[in-house]
């Protein structure tokens, strides 16, 4: 589903690699974590894999679509695959929590009926229902990023990928987010999750791929935090 | 189709919302663009007033040809048919010798002295064909024509362009061409620098919501999907503000005509700019209208094309 092949990214010439030659094979509807500090290069391997940036070397395939070979022109179609959950939330400020999460269906054409339908449920998945036509000005952290994560997931997309998700959360909504994450992979999204939250790793379980200055320094299943 | 409707439709009204819900960046911008149309507007009407004023001068220009009093009728007819047929030639008017002598008569109605010493002599005045021409440029056609010796030879005297009047109406018509030129190079400038002005400000409010663009982006939207409520947007700017730049217009010349006269030095007529903006007030909305769509769309086109680009490094 998700394949990177020896993938380097330095912004400048003078400065180290952010990503230095990383591969990573991550199969469909596995559920996999990302640690490391800041700076480990854990971001910019997102924004590769959303082709926000591009490699300075190596090869990405995502979901069947070799990105040398993407075209402009074909990278929203990418984009809509992709369900992406970011770090900076990054809602629209002119759009209300209903229309946020309606975006992400309006851009591929769902109908009206179809809309308000769907994003009433996938709200009340996240636990925002009665916040429908607040602005994201208006609301905590928290419920900010709640709504990001609606509007990752009521595409219901092949992939998604999710930036530090709980950073901004108590440890009570960071449970719940995870429990959704866990939800979706389970219907059979591939999840990749970068987080700092140790107790988080440890609960889940899951397959670590652990990054320090741009390298993947271990990749094991069924893993703990360690760094 | 349907569902091209659909996204046409939600580019609309996303673009309406986006404008209720910016309303103070809109005022601004709405403010802008209303002072500059409304310098087009005003350019608009003075060059259409110059050019008026021009042509009523011009139209006052004509060439007098006096006819021997020995030319037959035939002859007369010949030459006023030859006359029409050039084609620099707007109108002629033939006076017969009493109807030559009636308009000096009334010319000098006050002068009694002068009166009773044409009375008492026979009509001195010659048959006159007033001829007036389409193009004041090109009034050498015509002279040619009137030089050739069978035309000269049915003449008493030389026609009256001839000596100082030639001069005058040469003068005359460099100056009004000059004129004409001015308007509308002052039209044209103005409509530049109300674009750039109107480019500017609209750049700006989109700079403002460079990170709404960009977010759409990251979230798959299409080019047109995102720059189309923001073109909506521009464009209602520019129709509110041809609307109120034609209010403005209009509300001048209603309460402060006799202002205007004064400030503009008897230079503008402002009674014909007021008839002018009433006669043509459709088309003058129009053409506001015209041009605040027309910027106010290609400026945020232009705009939102830095964000929308993709890394290419």
């Amino acid at each position: 589903m998700i394949l990177l092949d020896r993938v380097s990214k330095k912004y400048t010439r003078s400065e180290d690699a952010a990503l230095d030659r990383v591969s990573l094979h991550v199969d469909p509807k596995e559920f996999v974590i990302v640690v490391g500090l800041s700076g480990a290069g854990k971001t910019t391997l997102l924004r590769l894999l959303t082709r926000e940036e591009r490699p300075t070397s190596g090869k990405i395939i995502v979901g069947g679509i070799d990105y040398d070979k993407l075209k402009d022109k074909d990278i929203p179609l990418l984009r809509r695959k992709i369900g992406v959950v970011f770090q900076d939330f990054k809602l629209l400020p002119n759009k209300n929590v209903f229309e946020n999460v309606a975006f992400a269906l309006e851009i591929v054409g769902v109908s009206n009926r179809e809309i308000k339908h769907t994003v009433p449920k996938v709200l009340s998945i996240v636990n925002l229902k009665g916040k429908e036509n607040n602005m994201p000005r208006e609301l905590s952290g928290g419920e900010r990023q709640r709504v990001a994560i609606a509007r990752a997931i009521v595409r219901q997309p092949r992939i998604l990928i999710a930036d530090e998700p709980t950073g901004n959360l108590d440890p009570k909504h960071a449970w719940d987010v995870i429990k959704v994450l866990e939800k979706i992979n389970r219907y059979g999204t591939t999840v990749l999750l970068t987080t700092h939250n140790q107790e988080i790793v440890n609960k889940l379980k899951r397959r670590v791929v652990t990054l320090q200055g741009g390298k993947v320094t271990s990749d094991r299943a069924n893993a703990n935090y360690k760094l | 189709m349907q569902r091209h409707f659909i996204t046409l439709w939600r580019i609309i009204h996303t673009g309406i919302v986006n404008f209720i819900r910016n309303l103070s960046l809109a005022i601004a911008a709405i403010a802008v663009m209303v002072v500059t149309l409304t310098i087009v507007l005003f350019s608009l009407i003075t060059s259409a007033t110059f050019n008026d004023t021009i042509a009523q001068i011009t139209s006052k220009i004509d060439v007098s040809v006096f006819l021997q009093d020995s030319d037959t009728s035939s002859q007369t007819n010949q030459l006023l048919k030859q006359l029409k047929a050039l084609p620099n030639v707007k109108s002629i008017q033939y006076l017969s010798k009493d109807q030559a002598l009636k308009q000096y008569e009334a010319q000098n109605a006050g002068n009694t002295q002068l009166l009773s010493a044409i009375s008492q002599t026979s009509n001195p005045l010659p048959a006159t064909i007033l001829i007036k021409p389409v193009n004041l440029n090109r009034i050498q056609d015509i002279k040619t024509f009137l030089t050739k010796p069978s035309v000269a030879g049915l003449q008493s005297d030389p026609p009256s362009y001839s000596g100082d009047r030639e001069t005058a109406i040469n003068k005359i018509t460099h100056a009004t061409d000059i004129l004409r030129e001015i308007g509308a190079i002052t039209v044209i400038v103005f409509t530049i620098i109300c674009a750039l002005i109107i480019f500017n400000t609209i750049q700006m409010a989109i700079f403002n919501r460079r990170d709404e663009i960009q977010i759409m982006r990251l979230l798959g939207a299409g080019t047109a999907y995102i720059r189309g409520p923001f073109v909506v947007e521009s464009a209602i700017y520019g129709i509110i503000s041809a609307v109120f730049s034609i209010v403005i217009i209009n509300s001048a010349f209603l309460a402060a005509s006799n202002a205007l006269q004064a400030s503009s030095l008897g230079l503008l007529d402002i009674g014909y700019a007021n008839n002018y903006f009433d006669s043509h007030f459709w088309r003058l909305l129009a053409i506001q209208l015209t041009l605040g769509i027309v910027i106010g769309a290609v400026s945020s086109t232009i705009a939102t094309r830095r964000y929308l680009k993709f890394k290419t490094k």
